[in-house]
């Protein structure tokens, strides 16, 4: 199937994508499909920055549904296409929102209501039921509301897509790193980069350049000479011992620190907690923040409190928006295409923001933006094929400079 | 490492290094803070930032869950996210697994690993719908992702994969097991005879020091064991096939 489709021919308009995380491999698969030459370069592990470390939840979008309809009608869409497109990445396990306090409470019907708004497929369940569901729930709980939420694994669902892109020709190099871009007569026309396999530097050449890097976006930018809008916005997660819950538990409320659980293999992932930082490379992993990630997630699943610790990190989020935002918290989580020619630039785009559930629509968008800007008239394709297993990514031998 | 840690001592920390066309590998030494919550991957990190950007190395996860940042530390197999360094001693010897190609520094060709596996297996087990009537069976001990995590660590403690090249290995054979345990569609006898095969379960020496080195539970000896049972059952002892 995948395996048999032509593949760009030599004289294709050529495209060189920064940054191996979700969104680079969702972004090489979409205009693999539409024929264009794709080279990728990553310089740590593909999914090593933020798309690995995400705590593995298929949206549902309820989550948003409240404060944030753009993004939560994202996610019920691309839930059900990336359902479709990746089979077997997905545990069926769906999610509850559970309200604790009378305050929740009083979120409740803005929240059923904005799921209906929203077009999120919703079950209201009486605390007994949910209880019956889920024996470790909080058993004070005042009411559960099930949302199609799921279970993915934060690398093997991605790597799907690098897999897929891959087998149909595209170049794709971990290890690799832009050491700066090749600006020629005011455009980005390549980059410099150092293969860390062999040690070697070079430049590499395209018609266009993508910057894919996610909360390092501004990074990269910088070497063009341009500006974007990203903040990087860290939170810290905490993984315990033991899978306390089946379906996702989400805390109904207003966004907040510790408020879902998303069971993992034999782990049970405590997330999150959120603020802004200048350097994605530099995260720490504050104590106090695991510390509330065990106090509220305890609210949820009491056994919590005392369950073992496997590990707690952080990841930086790349949130669009204002930078000096306090806590990331109120950024949307939608994504953005730049085509920094609005900079004076030509031959560079950025896209940025945006989370895994939404990776395969943000590269659409921003396939449409490339092949307008390529001259290419070929639409997207991606919400219906199916992406290769993630074993298929590493049943090729790889590639490196010469 | 949290800025509510005490202050930081300093650890050597030796580093396998090698690149594609060096005449052979080599240890860099490099001094590292390292406070109690220092993991092996938060000081490897700080040397790529602080010390040495042509550090290769492999990670995604975190916590233990996508199976990248398996090594060998002070001589044994580990996940790097999370080892901590401080119990570690004064010196930490940091290199690639073993039995496993290096492609360059800690990172080994995990092509390698998953050119092993049999062709039927998939990663995430498909899981059923939860039922509102009922809460489901086990909940107390559920896990859904396959537990391998695919890192390799068992390729590299096993005795025998130091020896040939031609066993298919631990986390292979497990996942056949699983495989036999849960078919999911998949014809048992061709993994019987996948199993059965001179490569497979009949050439493990019981050293068990994969289910040692596992760090996802998944216990690789003892499927293995299972594994030769069920051949056993089926006549399909090591007499049977042609020795390879």
């Amino acid at each position: 199937m995948t395996r048999s489709a032509p593949r760009a021919s030599r004289d294709a308009p050529h495209v060189l994508i920064v940054g191996g995380g979700g969104t680079g491999g969702a972004l090489a698969h979409d205009l693999t499909l539409r024929g264009v030459r794709i080279t990728l370069v990553e310089r740590g592990e593909f999914t090593s920055g933020t798309t690995g470390r995400h705590h593995g939840l298929l949206h549902s979008g309820a989550r948003y549904a409240v404060s944030d309809r753009e993004s939560a009608i994202e996610c019920i869409e691309e839930n059900a296409i990336l359902r479709s497109i990746c089979p077997g990445s997905f545990e069926e396990n769906d999610g509850l929102f559970v309200a604790i306090t009378d305050e929740d409470m009083d979120y409740y019907d803005d929240f059923v209501e904005g799921c209906k708004a929203c077009g999120i497929p919703i079950e209201e369940l009486a605390p007994q039921e949910a209880l019956r569901m889920e024996p470790l729930l909080n058993p004070g709980l005042k009411a559960a509301v099930r949302v199609p939420d799921a279970t993915m694994d934060a690398m093997r669902m991605p790597l799907r897509f690098f897999a897929t892109a891959k087998h149909r020709g595209a170049t794709l190099y971990n290890f690799m790193e832009v050491l700066d871009l090749v600006i020629d007569g005011g455009a980005v026309t390549g980059a410099t980069v150092r293969d860390l396999v062999t040690g070697s530097e070079g430049d590499l050449h395209a018609d266009l350049v993508v910057n894919a890097t996610g909360p390092w976006s501004e990074k990269i930018a910088r070497m063009a000479g341009v500006d974007v809008p990203i903040s990087p916005s860290p939170g810290v997660m905490l993984a315990l011992r033991g899978r306390l819950c089946n379906m996702v538990i989400n805390r109904m409320h207003r966004s907040g620190d510790g408020d879902i659980v998303v069971p993992q293999r034999g782990l049970s992932v405590v997330g999150t907690s959120s603020w802004t930082v200048e350097d994605p490379d530099e995260l720490d992993v504050p104590e106090d923040h695991v510390a509330r990630m065990r106090e509220e997630g305890s609210k949820l699943i009491p056994a919590i409190a005392q369950a073992v610790s496997r590990a707690a990190w952080s990841a930086a989020r790349p949130l669009i928006g204002a930078k000096d935002a306090d806590s990331g918290r109120e950024l949307s989580r939608t994504f953005k295409t730049i085509d920094h020619v609005e900079d004076g630039v030509e031959g560079f785009v950025t896209i940025t923001g945006g989370k895994a559930t939404t990776l395969r629509g943000m590269a659409e968008l921003c396939g449409d933006v490339i092949c307008r800007k390529l001259g290419i008239d070929r639409p997207c394709s991606t919400r219906s094929v199916t992406t290769l297993p993630h074993t298929a990514f590493y049943a090729e031998t790889e590639r490196r400079l010469a | 490492m949290s800025a509510a840690d005490p202050l930081p001592t300093t650890r050597r920390f030796r580093v396998y290094r090698y690149k594609r066309g060096d005449p052979g590998w080599r240890f860099d030494p490099f001094e590292v803070p390292v406070g109690p919550r220092t993991t092996v991957l938060d000081a490897l990190r700080w040397i790529q930032l602080h010390r040495d950007r042509t550090l290769a190395l492999r990670h995604s996860c975190f916590h233990a869950s996508c199976g990248t940042c398996g090594m060998q530390v002070n001589g044994r197999e580990a996940l790097a996210c999370v080892t901590l360094a401080d119990p570690l001693g004064s010196t930490i010897t940091v290199e690639p697994l073993a039995n496993i190609p290096v492609l360059t520094d800690l990172v080994v060709d995990m092509g390698q690993v998953f050119a092993r596996f049999p062709d039927e297996i998939g990663t995430v087990r498909m899981s059923e719908k939860p039922s509102r009537a009922s809460p489901p069976d086990g909940i107390d001990t559920y896990e859904r992702f396959e537990d391998c995590i695919e890192c390799g660590l068992c390729l590299s403690a096993c005795p025998v994969s130091a020896t040939s090249d031609a066993y298919v290995g631990p986390a292979a054979l497990a996942a056949a097991q699983r495989l036999l345990e849960e078919p999911r569609g998949v014809d048992p006898e061709r993994i019987l005879d996948w199993a059965g095969d001179p490569a497979g379960a009949w050439r493990c020496h019981v050293a068990f020091e994969c289910t040692e080195a596992c760090p996802s539970n998944v216990r690789p000896a003892e499927r293995i064991m299972a594994l030769r049972g069920a051949l056993a059952a089926g006549r399909r002892t090591v007499a049977t096939v042609t020795p390879g």
